[in-house]
């Protein structure tokens, strides 16, 4: 008994690092979407200054989309944004756009920049609905089906790679459902 | 030396938490539900600083969690409400102290795990050495121990 006690602590220490070298590669910061499969929120967004047309829930139904959540503020959203108007060039998927948290004409001088690569823009201003979508930060992208429900959902940036092996196949994918 | 080291580590020790904090103008009108809120701030995490609540974070998205804590408040929900409310939108990962389930069960019973297996390891060390310490030596033991005493001539 007390020959394999002394084994104890040897053992508990192992149990420990195997835990801790698997626990600590994983990202904190990455926290699992609750609207995986859920139909999205309804909303009803005024659109940004300088655009006739916001965005609603109801615009967004019918075909697979993207909507992406970004702001004027938001360096990351820059490093992203040639991506967009790539897909966007491509017509591959139309990209509906949430501007968050900027002040009135922010965005839309951001846009007169660099490039529009949104089909509709919505205007979260007061960051009220990027709650409602557990928005963890900018830029973040749904893919959302034909019947409205939010299948997927990336953090950060998409580059070459996120839309190439992840986002495009799994629009194929969606539209053949 | 360390006596003036002490008053201002003590100083910032006690204000550190008064640096983030809502801002005035975020006071609700009824102090019930004022006070509801500002416990709530605390059991709520900000999930873009990961490990402060969202009353000690002055994140912008901080700032727009307190407004839905105050929002349902003022809309008559109770506290589990409210905190139901930004679970089902953020997940568990919302909440700063995690719920007893399926999935928190190594987090919770670990601690108390290790209580009884350490304390059990106490006790029985303990007891052993107690153990020992009553047994008696042997005749021959005895005769040895005469032995050696007499060669260090300590008899």
């Amino acid at each position: 008994m007390s020959r394999f006690l002394v084994f104890a602590p040897l053992a508990l220490f192992l149990a420990l690092a195997v835990y801790f070298a698997v626990g600590l590669r994983e990202d904190p910061t990455d926290i699992p979407s609750q609207l995986i499969d859920a139909p999205l929120p309804e909303f009803d967004l005024p659109p940004i200054q300088g655009f006739d047309e916001g965005l609603s829930s109801a615009d967004l139904a019918g075909e697979v989309v993207l909507l992406n959540y970004f702001g004027s503020w938001c360096p990351p959203c820059l490093v992203e944004h040639p991506m967009l108007m790539q897909i966007a060039r491509s017509g591959d998927v139309p990209i509906y756009g949430i501007d968050w948290r900027d002040a009135p004409g922010a965005g839309t001088a951001w846009l007169q920049r660099h490039g529009n690569p949104y089909t509709r823009i919505g205007d979260d201003a007061s960051g009220r609905l990027a709650i409602e979508f557990g928005i963890t930060g900018a830029p973040e992208t749904f893919v959302i089906d034909r019947q409205g429900r939010v299948r997927y959902r990336h953090v950060g940036v998409i580059t070459q790679d996120v839309w190439r092996e992840t986002l495009r196949p799994m629009i194929e994918a969606l539209r053949e459902e | 030396m360390m006596r003036f080291l002490l008053l201002p580590l003590a100083v910032l020790l006690l204000t550190a938490p008064a640096l983030a904090r809502p801002g005035p103008d975020e006071i609700m009108e009824d102090p019930a539900l004022e006070a509801r809120a500002m416990v709530l701030y605390r059991q709520l995490r900000c999930v873009v600083c990961q490990s402060q609540s969202i009353g000690d974070s002055n994140a912008d998205l901080a700032a727009d969690m307190r407004v839905v804590v105050r929002e349902r408040l003022l809309a008559g929900d109770s506290d589990a409400e409210v905190r139901a409310y930004l679970q089902q939108r953020y997940g568990d990962y919302v909440l700063m102290l995690p719920p007893v389930q399926a999935n928190t069960l190594a987090l919770w019973g670990f601690p108390i795990v290790l209580l009884v297996l350490g304390g059990g390891m106490a006790v029985f060390f303990v007891r052993r050495q107690a153990q020992r310490e009553e047994t008696e030596l042997s005749a021959e033991e005895e005769a040895q121990l005469a032995a050696l005493k007499r060669e260090e001539g300590l008899e």
